[in-house]
């Protein structure tokens, strides 16, 4: 009745391979995508600043690792680092006088000739001993770079990122930062949405059921794994550039450490492996909802006159953001994207379901 | 560089590496049951000191008395984690139960500072900051308790594992499901190595927290926690033992020669990359099964 489908029903390869499968997903999407234009004119500057704009980029940033670990099924927890390297070419290149739109892109390709060194480690093991594998490589990404005054200015040291300017036009309002996020989110997004369509995504999603067994098939295990790779990590590039360039202002070492790579992992997982609106929820969860809790908190602490101290507060979050991944774990381990499935699925045919009963 | 000054470097290294050891073996006899990666091992080290001070300092028992009901505690909360997380979990994809220990860890962590704070506590375990001086070598007391007790530790697992509830342990990490088959509870095998964990847990936070100081940066140790196990190979005690020595020996011998070079903190780098070193070159590590993959 809500889709006014029976249920989704192919009859040839070209409907199957429609990036939305029911009409109405698409009008959805339309929706979102007006909405997602408008906000600067709906939200107050306040929100969409703080809310809004972060959620976007790390949702980009989510959908790159989400390339790698839930496409190409390769873990990896050592994400930030390459944030992190993205973010700083970026920033050298532009204070070195290359304009912002180069800027993004050599970012975006330092991050990918790094990351593809992660990949060299995917090639080796897999499972339980990569993850370890690429956290041991996020601890000496760290270590080089509070030890490296020539990248990052020293270990207590952030680098001021130059105004952001793209197309000959400086970007300095909130509104213009907005787009920026948003822009580069939407692309992200298509480039994603499109990916299953493509030998790429196949191939993926081959190296990811069983990489022997891919290789058995024709498909190149390695070069897959090693593009995966690059290609997340040209995601993660840009991203970390653009975080900085328009929400954080300065870069530091500590923006990028294990811990941000352990909660882009949770975004992603809480989000549900290899789901693309839920990459969109579960940042949305791990990134906003410990704050919005922990304020919650605060103001019904003061109305019933009991007295909560500062450092509880303080760790309140972090307590909720543990306890939000090990709850969603418990409840779907596919994530959120999966209890959205579910729901849509079972409005899909209602109510003609009721009627077979 | 006088000889004497690099066997110093050397014995204080392998009893620092005990003390990874001590860290280790919890996440090996996780691991060794029901081949869980426990992430989480930092944070129940962290809650396990704090436990035993909330015992000590809010109830005003002695220490005697407050370790072995902090052990008790944990050893609860320990089967407490396995039954309400990770059974749920138990044939899921790594990635996810690896998730699970993460969020465990954090969650642990978060609660621990909300409820005592961040602060740090000391642990006043009584153990005198004499130096202690055997023929020419410098040896700190603190770090001689702890490897006795490291060993202590180990012997008893030993004998534990010769025991009824042991070999049963033994039959479930060698094979799940035969072990299922000839009627071992393999649910209550797994839960008991986390409680058995959990209680490892316990006496490493003491003495970590005796060293330095009850704090958040207690659950750090997991990095040098995940090398050794790796490297004595993620199934095997001796080999966390094992392990443990040879690493705590690179890391204090080759932190000397690296830290002038580099400006400081290379402990860091070199336990990282031992880690990686053990992966690439043998991911089934010094003592451990290698398992071979079919299709």
């Amino acid at each position: 009745m809500f889709y006014r489908l029976s249920g989704v029903y192919h009859t040839d390869y070209v409907s199957d391979s429609r990036i939305y499968g029911v009409p109405a997903d698409r009008n959805m999407a339309a929706f979102c995508l007006i909405i997602g234009l408008a906000a600067p004119f709906i939200i107050p500057s306040l929100y969409l600043n703080s809310y809004m704009l972060p959620w976007l980029i790390w949702t980009a940033a989510a959908l790159g690792l989400n390339l790698v670990t839930g496409w190409a099924g390769q873990l990896h927890l050592g994400y930030a680092a390459v944030m992190a390297v993205g973010a700083y070419s970026a920033i050298h290149a532009v204070r070195f006088g290359v304009p912002w739109e180069i800027a993004l892109i050599i970012g975006g390709l330092a991050a990918a000739v790094i990351g593809s060194l992660f990949a060299f480690a995917a090639l080796r093991v897999k499972g339980l001993y990569l993850a370890l594998t690429t956290l041991a490589m996020q601890f000496i990404m760290d270590w080089v770079l509070t030890h490296s005054a020539a990248i990052s200015g020293g270990s207590h040291a952030s680098l001021q990122a130059p105004t952001l300017a793209l197309l000959g036009q400086q970007i300095t309002s909130d509104t213009g930062y907005y787009y920026v996020a948003f822009g580069w989110c939407l692309l992200v997004t298509i480039f994603m949405l499109n990916l299953k369509r493509t030998g790429l995504g196949r191939a993926l999603v081959a190296v990811r059921e069983k990489d022997y067994a891919a290789a058995i098939l024709g498909v190149n295990s390695f070069y897959y794994k090693i593009l995966a790779f690059a290609t997340s990590s040209f995601i993660a590039g840009v991203s970390g550039a653009l975080l900085v360039a328009t929400f954080f202002f300065l870069a530091a070492p500590e923006q990028f450490s294990v811990n941000v790579s352990i909660q882009v992992l949770a975004m992603v997982i809480v989000g549900g492996l290899s789901s693309i609106i839920g990459s969109y929820f579960g940042v949305a969860l791990i990134l906003l909802v410990p704050g919005l809790v922990n304020s919650a908190v605060a103001s019904i602490s003061q109305g019933l006159g009991v007295q909560i101290g500062v450092e509880t507060l303080a760790h309140i979050p972090n307590a909720i953001y543990g306890a939000l991944i090990v709850i969603i774990l418990l409840i779907e381990p596919l994530g959120l994207g999966k209890l959205y499935g579910n729901v849509r699925d079972y409005l899909m045919v209602w109510p003609f379901d009721q009627i077979r009963k | 560089m006088e000889l004497v000054f690099l066997a110093e470097l050397a014995v204080n290294g392998a009893m620092t590496g005990l003390l990874y050891s001590l860290f280790a073996i919890g996440l090996v006899l996780i691991y060794k049951a029901s081949s869980v990666p426990n992430l989480a091992q930092g944070a129940l080290t962290m809650l396990g000191a704090y436990v035993v001070l909330a015992f000590a300092d809010g109830l005003g028992m002695p220490l005697w008395v407050a370790i072995p009901l902090a052990a008790i505690v944990m050893f609860g909360l320990g089967f407490g984690i396995e039954r309400v997380a990770l059974r749920r979990l138990a044939g899921r994809p790594v990635i996810m139960i690896l998730m699970m220990t993460l969020g465990l860890d954090i969650f642990l962590r978060g609660t621990t500072m909300a409820i005592w704070g961040a602060t740090s506590a000391s642990m006043e375990l009584g153990v005198s900051y004499e130096p202690l001086f055997l023929g020419d070598l410098f040896i700190s007391r603190i770090h001689l308790v702890g490897s006795i007790v490291t060993l202590v530790l180990f012997g008893a697992f030993m004998l534990f594992f010769r025991t009824r509830a042991g070999i049963k342990l033994k039959a479930i990490a060698d094979d799940y499901t035969a072990s299922w088959s000839v009627g071992i509870s393999v649910e209550r095998g797994v839960g008991l190595s986390w409680a058995l964990a959990s209680v490892v847990a316990v006496a490493a936070g003491v003495i970590w927290g005796e060293i330095q100081g009850v704090d958040q940066s207690l659950s750090l140790l997991l990095l040098k926690g995940l090398a050794v196990a790796v490297l004595g190979g993620l199934d095997s005690i001796l080999g966390a033992v094992v392990a443990g020595i040879i690493l705590g020996i690179i890391e204090n011998v080759g932190a000397n020669f690296l830290d002038p070079l580099v400006g400081g903190g290379s402990r860091d780098l070199i336990v990282a990359a031992v880690l990686i070193l053990t992966v690439m070159i043998r991911p089934h590590g010094l003592f451990g099964r290698h398992d071979i993959e079919r299709v």
